[in-house]
Order: C-alpha cells, then sequence, then structure tokens
C-alpha cells in the first residue's frame, strides 16, 4: 500500500511539473503582448515595464524563477490588475468558487441517489421511465442553457432567488442547481443500473425472506453496495464543475475562479492564466488520488488489483 | 357404450415427407452480428428515432452547403432586424410575425414595413440575418466538430490502444503514464491553452478536440486488446505468421468494432458540447462565423425581450444531444445485450 501510495504521489508531481512546464512555454508562444496600448508607449516605457515583469530575462531564467516561485506558493504578478499578485487574486475569489462546486456535487449525487434508487425500486414502471427520461434531459442540455433559463424564469420573472450577484445562501441556489444537473443525471444513470443488479441478488432475497421492510432493504443493504462506485465518479464530475463554473459563474456574475480564469483569457493576462491553470490541475490530480484511496479503502477487493497495476 | 370410431382409409395416409422434416427445423435465419444489433436497435424507438432525426440533420446541415453561402450569412439586413417567426399560413401567435411586447401580441411585421411577401421561418438576429440559416449552419458546425472528435477517436484512440495492449510490458507502461498526464489535466484548459496559441475558431477547437479527446477510447481499447491477445484465435494467427499490423486490423479491429461504436457515441455529445461551451463564453468560434454556441450567447443578451432568438438554437442544441445520447445508449444494448435492463 505504502509503495502504491509513494508511486501515486510522484506521478502526480511529475504530472504538475509537466503541465507548469507546457503551460509556460505555450504562453510564451502565444501572440499579443500583454501592454494593452503597446503602439503609445515609448521603447523606453516598455522597457521599464518588461523588468518590472521580469519579462527582459532570458526564457530559461524566466521559467526557473517561475518554478521556483511556484514552490512557494508564488504565481506572480497580474498584468490586468495592476500590482496584484495572482496567488491573492485566486485565494479571495476561491471561496465563492469551492463553495459553489461543493454545493452542487452534494446537490447532484443526493438527488441523483434518490432519484436513482427510486427509479430502480419501481422498475419498468411509469416512474422508472420518467426518471430514464428526466436524467437523459439532463445529461443533454448544457448548463449554460439551463442557468439562462432559469435566471429568466425563476429569477427574474417568478422573483423567487437574487437574479445574480453573490450574498448570502439565497444567491447560490440557482447556481448550484444549474451547475449540479450534470452530475444529477449521471448519477440517477448509475445508482439505477447498480441498484437493479443489487436488487436481484441472493441477499436481497434473504433480506427480504427475514420479513426486512422494504425501507430497510433498500438502505441498507441494496444502497450501500451500489454506492460504492459511485466513488470513481467524482474525478470526472469535478472535471465538470470546474468547466461548468466558467459559464455559470459568468452568468450569476459570481466573484469566482471561474469567472476570473474567462476574464484573464479575453486579457491575455498570461500569469492569471497559468495560475488557474495549475489551480485547476493540482485539484483535479488531487481529487483522482484521493478517490483511488478512499476507492481501496471502503472496498479492499479493489486494492489488489491497484497494486498489481 | 360401445361407441364405433369411423376411420377413414384417407386417415392413414403419410403425410408429405417435406413437411415431416419441417417439424424439426427452427425458423429463423441465422443472423450475423451486425444484423442482430441492428435487429435489437429497431426495436428501441427513442434510439431509432434519434437515429433518424440525426440523418435528418445531417442531410439539412450538409446539403444547405449548396443553399446557404457565407457571404450571405454574414451580410447583415438593418431594416429586418429582430423580426420573430413568420410562417405564412400558420395562425398561432408566435409563427405568425407577432411578438409580445409588454403582454400583447403585436405584427412586428407590419410595424416595421416588411413587404408582405417578405417571411422569416424562425425570425431574424439583431442584424437581420434568417435565423433558420444560421440555426441550419451552426449545426453544421457542431456536426463537422462531431466528425472530428469521431475522426480523431478512431484513428489516435484505436491505434494508440491497440499498440500499447499489443505490445504491452514496458511500452505499455510509457503509454499509459502518457494517457495519464493527459487526463489528468482537465480537457478545458487543454482547450483553452490551445485556443490562446492558435488563433480563436475552428482550427484550434479541432486541435484542442485531437488532443484531449482520444484518451478514454484508448483506455477501453487497450483493456479489450489486453484480453482478446490471449485468444485462440490469435495465437493461431500469430503461430501461422501473421505480421501484427494484419492481426490487428483483421481479427482485433472487428472484435472490438462494437466497443469503438458505443464509445464514439459517446464522445461525440462531449464534443458538439464543448464547442458550444466555448463559443457561448466567447472563447471559441466568433462573430462573423457563426455556431449554436454563438447563437445562443447572441440569444441570450436578449433573452428577455426576444425569447425566441435563444429558444430556437437552444431547442436544436437540445435535440441533437438527446439523439446522440439516446443513439448511444441504443448502440450499448444493441451491440451488448448484456448490458441492459
Amino acid at each position: 500500500m505504502r509503495k502504491y501510495l509513494l508511486k501515486r504521489v510522484f506521478y502526480m508531481l511529475l504530472t504538475l511539473f509537466l503541465v507548469a512546464t507546457i503551460t509556460f512555454f505555450l504562453m510564451k508562444l502565444m501572440p499579443g503582448t500583454p501592454y494593452s496600448n503597446q503602439e503609445k508607449m515609448t521603447p523606453q516605457q516598455i522597457k521599464i515595464m518588461n523588468e518590472q515583469y521580469g519579462l527582459n530575462k532570458p526564457v530559461w531564467l524566466q521559467y526557473l524563477i517561475y518554478l521556483g516561485g511556484m514552490l512557494h506558493g508564488d504565481l506572480g504578478t497580474s498584468f490586468q490588475y495592476s500590482n496584484q499578485p495572482v496567488s491573492y487574486l485566486i485565494s479571495s475569489r476561491i471561496g465563492a468558487s469551492a463553495q459553489l462546486g461543493l454545493q452542487a456535487m452534494i446537490f447532484g449525487v443526493l438527488v441523483g441517489i434518490i432519484i436513482g434508487s427510486f427509479a430502480a425500486i419501481n422498475r419498468n414502471t411509469w416512474i422508472d421511465t420518467l426518471c430514464t427520461v428526466l436524467s437523459i434531459i439532463g445529461k443533454s442540455v448544457p448548463n449554460f442553457v439551463l442557468a439562462v433559463l432559469l435566471q429568466f424564469y425563476i429569477a427574474l420573472k417568478l422573483g423567487w432567488f437574487p437574479i445574480a450577484d453573490w450574498g448570502g445562501f439565497s444567491y447560490t441556489v440557482l447556481p448550484t442547481i444549474a451547475l449540479g444537473v450534470g452530475p444529477l443525471a449521471e448519477t440517477a444513470r448509475f445508482i439505477r443500473t447498480g441498484m437493479v443488479d443489487v436488487l436481484s441478488s441472493d441477499y436481497i432475497e434473504l433480506a427480504r425472506a427475514k420479513g426486512l421492510t422494504k425501507f430497510g432493504i433498500v438502505y441498507h443493504h441494496a444502497l450501500r453496495n451500489s454506492l460504492i462506485p459511485l466513488v470513481t465518479l467524482i474525478g470526472p464530475y469535478t472535471v465538470a464543475l470546474m468547466t461548468g463554473s466558467m459559464v455559470i459563474e459568468n452568468i450569476f456574475s459570481i466573484p469566482g475562479i471561474g469567472e476570473q480564469f474567462v476574464k484573464s483569457i479575453t486579457t491575455n493576462d498570461y500569469p492569471t492564466i497559468m495560475g488557474v491553470t495549475m489551480l485547476f490541475s493540482a485539484g483535479l490530480v488531487v481529487v483522482i488520488l484521493l478517490t483511488d484511496i478512499v476507492y481501496g479503502i471502503i472496498d479492499p477487493r479493489i486494492r489488489l488489483s491497484g497494486n498489481g497495476d | 357404450m360401445e361407441e364405433k370410431i369411423k376411420l377413414s382409409p384417407d386417415s392413414f395416409e403419410a403425410l408429405p415427407k417435406a413437411e415431416e422434416l419441417d417439424n424439426e427445423k427452427i425458423a429463423a435465419p441465422s443472423l450475423t452480428f451486425v444484423q442482430d444489433a441492428w435487429r435489437r436497435l429497431k426495436m428501441n424507438k427513442g434510439a431509432f428515432i434519434s437515429l433518424w432525426i440525426i440523418v435528418l440533420m445531417i442531410v439539412v446541415a450538409f446539403g444547405s452547403s449548396f443553399f446557404i453561402d457565407h457571404a450571405s450569412l454574414v451580410k447583415s439586413a438593418p431594416n429586418y432586424a429582430n423580426l420573430p417567426a413568420k410562417i405564412p399560413g400558420v395562425p398561432i401567435n408566435g409563427f405568425n410575425g407577432k411578438l409580445k411586447v409588454s403582454g400583447e401580441w403585436v405584427d412586428e411585421y407590419k410595424q416595421n414595413n416588411i413587404p408582405s411577401g417578405k417571411y422569416f421561418v424562425l425570425g431574424t438576429d439583431y442584424l437581420g440575418r434568417s435565423l433558420a440559416e444560421r440555426i441550419i449552419y451552426g449545426t453544421k458546425v457542431s456536426l463537422i466538430v462531431a466528425l472530428v472528435a469521431t475522426f480523431f477517436d478512431l484513428t489516435i484512440g484505436v491505434a494508440y490502444g491497440i499498440i500499447s495492449g499489443w505490445k504491452g510490458g514496458r511500452v505499455d507502461n510509457v503509454m499509459q503514464r502518457i494517457i495519464e498526464i493527459i487526463s489528468s489535466v482537465p480537457s478545458l484548459v487543454i482547450v483553452v491553452l490551445m485556443l490562446l496559441v492558435l488563433k480563436p475558431g475552428m482550427t484550434s477547437i479541432i486541435a484542442a478536440i485531437a488532443i484531449s479527446s482520444w484518451t478514454t477510447m484508448a483506455r477501453m481499447i487497450r483493456a479489450e486488446t489486453l484480453q482478446l491477445k490471449s485468444q485462440e484465435y490469435v495465437l493461431a494467427a500469430r503461430s501461422l505468421g501473421e505480421s501484427a499490423p494484419k492481426i490487428a486490423w483483421k481479427h482485433l479491429v472487428p472484435n472490438l468494432s462494437s466497443i469503438i461504436i458505443i464509445q464514439t457515441m459517446y464522445t461525440i455529445p462531449t464534443a458538439i458540447f464543448f464547442e458550444a461551451f466555448l463559443s457561448f463564453i466567447g472563447i471559441g468560434i466568433s462573430a462573423p462565423e457563426t455556431s449554436l454556441g454563438v447563437l445562443l450567447n447572441d440569444g441570450q443578451k436578449n433573452f428577455q425581450f426576444l425569447p425566441y432568438q435563444m429558444w430556437y438554437p437552444a431547442i436544436v442544441l437540445c435535440v441533437l444531444m438527446i439523439a446522440f445520447n439516446l443513439l448511444g445508449d441504443g448502440l450499448r444494448d444493441a451491440f451488448d445485450p448484456k448490458t441492459r435492463r
């Protein structure tokens, strides 16, 4: 187990190093300059600016400085917001994104589990069909379309929730729903398939023969066993939530990482792009590692095959 | 109680010989793998309808190339700006040129003095361009992106998976590590980086998809190849001296075909979503070019007053996604009946 863990952590660091390197050199290849009004600047000014941002040093030195800085959490200075360190930009915005992401994950998985098991218990009835149709629609309707519709019909027309901005809990409801529907649909499908399998197995038959209530069977036996593989989906969900946050935060004008990312892409703010890229990659790599470990712990059958890999 | 049973002589006549043989025969003709899958797919109504919807969309989108040229698509006509849908002979509000303005249906065509013969089936956008034409063009863009993603899935993904699984050992190890690294970077980040280096537009979206879309396919193909490798027919082919590429082409690919088809059907909606997503946030395809994402973004700005401008592209995009998802599920059930529940 320990050897496996060390190996995984090593690959994780290698991945992050490669991402950092590739991002850095791609940024150097990018067309355009960080100065929005370069034509108006004198060569003197450009020189001073370059010196200030360390752009006059040779590329390899810039690269080493960048890597060295990253080791102690320094991601450089934003080009767009004068003299704001990227790490500050990120840390001041990560709260909103993390809250939204977590809420969406919890909402999606919980409701997905309920809908999925409901469909499995009532298999081949209209309830099942309804749940299947709902999950196909949830999977197919892009979250940004859903977000605009929710914003217009629920926030603007009905006035149940604030239209945009970031404040108390009520501000998070609509973005959470829009962001969580993807994971919800996926979880519902997944749980239904797993549950149908489990419900036809011998130990459920035994539980029924023992005289357990329907709820007891589903809750204590069927659900727990079909929940385990769900852990493997947390990685893909994280990706979906990161992707989704870019557009959902934009639509609801939430001051989060995703909104910042889009903004920095459109304004050529290289250090911020690199910082957020690293953050997203690191987040995903850590989540994948954690889910693999958790999976090994809750389902000991997996650990052996994991070791052999 | 004696009752005479009357038996006529012809009761004892022998049956014709051929019929006797037929009794033992099981009637259905044997089906090939593909025929069998096709039969099962036809039984799945949702998937079958989806298949026809997709075929229809492909025909309309690519057939439109002859009628909708790029110049007319880009040309603006301000007199016709923001007209709602009007289909002659359809007296339903919303399709007769009327638009709900502060609670009342107003005939926009009359108000803007549009010549009576002129109409737009799905209305116009803010520059007076036909929304129907733009949606069809946008669908074409989505389908092209889907095609490209499929192409890379089929070439890089399948080849990579087969080589990795077939070679095994160290080669496999290195190749798997590469996949692991690629797939632990969010594909969105790859896409964004490609968009930054190349110019935003079709090429960079395609390049980004080329890099990130094939890893799942490669993984599944590798896992299956590892199993197929130890099958007897592969061993037989090997011992007869068949070359590796020929074994891959003649024995592995046909046996992998169901996985390939199913996985492709899951790549396509992802690719379509990605294109729409990128264009929607303004870093994919941008004006004057158009795609469903661009149309959604344009429509979203005026959604409060001109809801049709967002609804129509949204409906087309959703139908496209639902159709591909349903067809994907249908194909999975058809090719692999064991998973069917």
